[in-house]
């Protein structure tokens, strides 16, 4: 497990009333989401001085693509907040968001092929 | 946070940026008891240093009186480290180890869904903790292969017996594992890769 303190344990007092303001009060969405852990995010524009400070952050660093996971790594912030901060940079335009989910049956197989060939290389 | 705190800027460094190329990623999930070298195992495989994501769970407050009408509820947060794999490109992989607490595994929303498949990974010298999630995969439907990691003084137990013990059907693979080994865990990785592969195939 992680080093830092407090992730395992109850979060601290004022977590959610952080989450919260930065979300401006939408909660988490509850399942229906176009991001994935592994969607990948590229930036579209550059990030601007009024932009709320998370926005302007993830812009930063999706210039090159960045998972959903590593966005909400990098920012310390819970998946379902950063998922929020990508919605409303996904409605104005401001990022690409590139699809992860395979179906929900079995991935076709030349998917699993060029997974087994990356693998080998390792 | 940072990112407020200074002008520091926050996000990957030069070496762990994905080529601009990248164009689809994929994920497996590492699950298994506390202690067993889930952390181990994405750590072996990562070309990036492993990185911690959170969430925070919710459960709905029972009894407690509403505050100007926000609901109370109880919430923890529970953190989960990761890997990824440029497999190519434009195709990535991620490995996640599941948290601790096993209790939260299957209400991270997003987790599992997607996945192409899970690895368990066993410690031999604790079996029970296998038996449930086991079960919730097959519930689940999500396909997955038994990585058996081995401890020093880890019993030594022929692979039918611990498929006999574990309750698993017999195309169910079950591999040796090495945690600490990049190559070792790769070849967790490709079992898991080419079980998925026979699942897709045609009916004859």
């Amino acid at each position: 497990m992680s080093g830092r303190p407090g992730l395992d344990g109850p979060a601290d007092e004022d977590e959610p009333e952080r989450l919260y303001v930065i979300t401006r009060g939408r909660s988490g969405p509850g399942g229906e989401t176009p991001f994935d852990l592994v969607t990948l995010i590229v930036s579209r524009a550059e990030p601007k001085a009024t932009m709320q400070p998370e926005h302007a952050a993830i812009l930063r660093m999706c210039a090159s693509p960045l998972s959903v996971a590593e966005i909400s790594a990098y920012l310390r912030l819970p998946t379902s907040v950063v998922t929020v901060l990508l919605a409303d940079l996904l409605a104005d335009g401001l990022i690409e968001a590139r699809a992860a989910v395979p179906p929900a049956d079995f991935p076709d197989r030349a998917l699993l092929e060029a997974v087994i060939h990356g693998l080998q290389r390792l | 946070m940072d990112f407020r705190d200074s002008d520091t800027l926050v996000g990957p460094s030069g070496a762990d940026r994905l080529p601009a190329t990248a164009a689809k990623a994929v994920k497996v999930v590492i699950v298994g008891g506390f202690g067993v070298g889930k952390t181990t195992l994405v750590g072996s495989v990562s070309e990036i240093r492993p990185l911690t994501t959170e969430e925070t769970m919710t459960q709905a407050g029972v009894g407690v009186d509403d505050l100007a009408g926000v609901e109370r509820k109880t919430e923890t947060t529970v953190a989960m480290d990761f890997g990824r794999i440029s497999i190519s490109d434009e195709l990535v992989l991620y490995v996640f180890g599941t948290p601790g607490q096993e209790r939260f595994w299957f209400l991270w929303n997003g987790l599992f869904e997607g996945a192409l498949g899970a690895v368990v990974l066993v410690d031999t010298r604790r079996l029970e903790v296998s038996f449930e999630v086991i079960g919730r995969l097959e519930d689940r439907g999500v396909p997955f292969v038994v990585a058996i990691n081995g401890f020093p003084d880890s019993p030594d137990h022929p692979v039918e017996e611990l498929r006999s013990a574990l309750d698993l059907p017999p195309e169910v693979p079950i591999v040796a594992c090495d945690a600490r080994r990049r190559e070792s865990c790769r070849d967790v990785l490709m079992a898991l890769m080419r079980y998925l592969y026979n699942l897709a195939a045609p009916r004859a």
